[in-house]
């Protein structure tokens, strides 16, 4: 008889819970939304497609950038396997420096009235209105909804146009063929490719970059990452306690990437 | 009588003859079936019974799948389905019997073997690695087969006892910290052959006064 009944009851409850469950997860978002919202990101990797719900960006404050630090260009070379690049045979090592792939570079700017010498990672800016964008001619430099300036390497022909068109030298080729390659971080010949704001952990909801991982590592707090929408996010509170500005602002590609203290 | 001879022997030689076609059809047949046995045994897709999709519809169109997924993850972001490149090389991936993963483009592995069967060149791993390498961002392949999505690329599947992931994630996400995760990596290798960035000749741009910065 008691198991008739709870035989009985099993769907009822199965309904029950999941009405409860959405029940709470609608009381939950409107006590805390900020704060859910970002559990629930982190929680799963993405389901619905990236919208301009969000704006990536980063504040790189310079004056914290260390001289002779160079944390977060290696963590990118390792969070994107650009480490795993092998010099070719025979090549001359200076000359390979100069064609290996970087996606992030330190740059050393010298005030040669004052002497002043200022320090700062540079990569790819995510401009509102890439000028890589603008002159690739298969559509396969391309902004993603959320802000994220990318090459769609199915589509990219290898031209470096938008090598070309970069203000910021941020894009890199790809000349020779890559032996070991990252599940996350695809690598061919024949293709341009730049920063992309470690995509692979926004897409898993993991809110982060290997750089500004690294810079915080080293106890610099030097790059702050995060949404340019999210008036209450870091990246915004950041960008409003001190002046920042863009580089070459005087184009007006109103880029994703601020610097303080230039 | 002759006549009738004749034509016993003629049915007899048509017979033998259409026995031996009924034999190389059969043959053909049982070879038929033999190609279908691409799955390489120390693979996880050995131990499942069915791909993300039933095996017939997979052998035709995997492709479109992987096509459709491709689009859908580069300019979506979405890496929860269960149709990637990366589900078929975390599945497919044969092992060695000191566990280490084999390239799944290898001769005789999954990729290559039917596809060299099939005469069609297949360039996804020009750049797309051929081993699982880090952590698996699409959990859904393991989901597609019913098994917790959660887990890592790093479990071992029953069949591959003792099978290893090398890859950073596995050591360095799930254990907290990012620096830890930078640590974990180990390309040894390829850092000795890079110059530390600092002693590269970096570009010094120099200002005048008053130049727009």
């Amino acid at each position: 008889m008691t198991d008739k009944q709870a035989s009985d009851r099993a769907p009822v409850n199965r309904e029950r819970r999941s009405f409860l469950g959405a029940a709470a997860g609608v009381s939950a978002a409107s006590i805390a939304p900020g704060l859910v919202l970002h559990q629930l990101a982190q929680a799963a990797p993405r389901t619905e497609p990236v919208s301009d719900a969000n704006r990536w960006g980063m504040l790189i404050d310079t004056s914290k950038c260390a001289e002779g630090c160079t944390a977060c260009v290696e963590a990118c070379d390792k969070e994107n396997g650009l480490n795993l690049q092998s010099t070719p045979l025979g090549d001359d090592l200076e000359k390979w420096q100069n064609q290996r792939a970087v996606w992030i570079r330190k740059v050393k700017l010298q005030d040669n009235v004052t002497g002043h010498v200022t320090n700062l990672p540079l990569m790819c800016q995510h401009c509102e209105n890439p000028p890589c964008v603008d002159v690739c001619p298969t559509g396969a430099s391309f902004k993603r909804a959320d802000g994220i300036v990318m090459v769609d390497r199915h589509t990219c022909i290898g031209c470096r146009y938008c090598m070309m068109a970069c203000p910021y030298k941020a894009r890199s080729f790809i000349h020779e063929a890559i032996a070991e390659k990252l599940t996350r971080a695809p690598r061919g010949k024949g293709c341009v490719e730049s920063c992309n704001l470690c995509v692979h952990r926004l897409d898993k909801g993991d809110v982060s970059t290997a750089c500004a991982d690294a810079c915080a590592a080293e106890g610099h707090h030097a790059m702050v990452f995060g949404d340019l929408n999210d008036e209450s996010g870091p990246l915004r509170q950041a960008l409003q306690a001190q002046p920042s500005r863009q580089l070459r602002g005087d184009l007006g590609l109103n880029t994703g990437v601020r610097y303080a203290g230039v | 009588m002759n006549l009738e001879a004749s034509m016993a022997k003629a049915i007899q030689r048509g017979g033998l003859v259409v026995f031996g076609l009924a034999g190389v059809l059969f043959a053909l047949g049982v070879q038929a079936e033999a190609i279908g046995g691409f799955v390489v045994e120390s693979s996880k897709a050995a131990g499942l019974d069915q791909c993300v999709e039933p095996t017939e519809y997979m052998r035709r169109n995997h492709m479109e799948l992987i096509r459709h997924q491709r689009d859908t993850t580069v300019y979506g972001g979405i890496r929860s389905t269960k149709h990637s490149l990366e589900g078929c090389v975390t599945c497919h991936t044969g092992h060695r019997e000191d566990q280490t993963p084999v390239p799944i483009n290898a001769d005789g592995q999954f990729c290559a073997g039917c596809h060299n069967y099939a005469a069609v060149t297949l360039n996804c791993f020009d750049c797309h690695a051929t081993i699982p390498t880090g952590e698996s961002w699409n959990q859904a392949p393991a989901a597609g087969h019913g098994q917790p999505g959660d887990q890592d690329l790093g479990q071992v599947p029953a069949q591959v006892p003792g099978h290893q992931v090398q890859g950073p994630h596995q050591i360095g996400r799930k254990a907290g910290s990012a620096f830890a995760l930078v640590a974990a990596h180990d390309y040894v290798a390829a850092d000795a052959l890079r110059e530390p960035v600092g002693a590269r000749s970096e570009p010094v741009i120099e200002r005048a006064e008053g130049e727009p910065r």
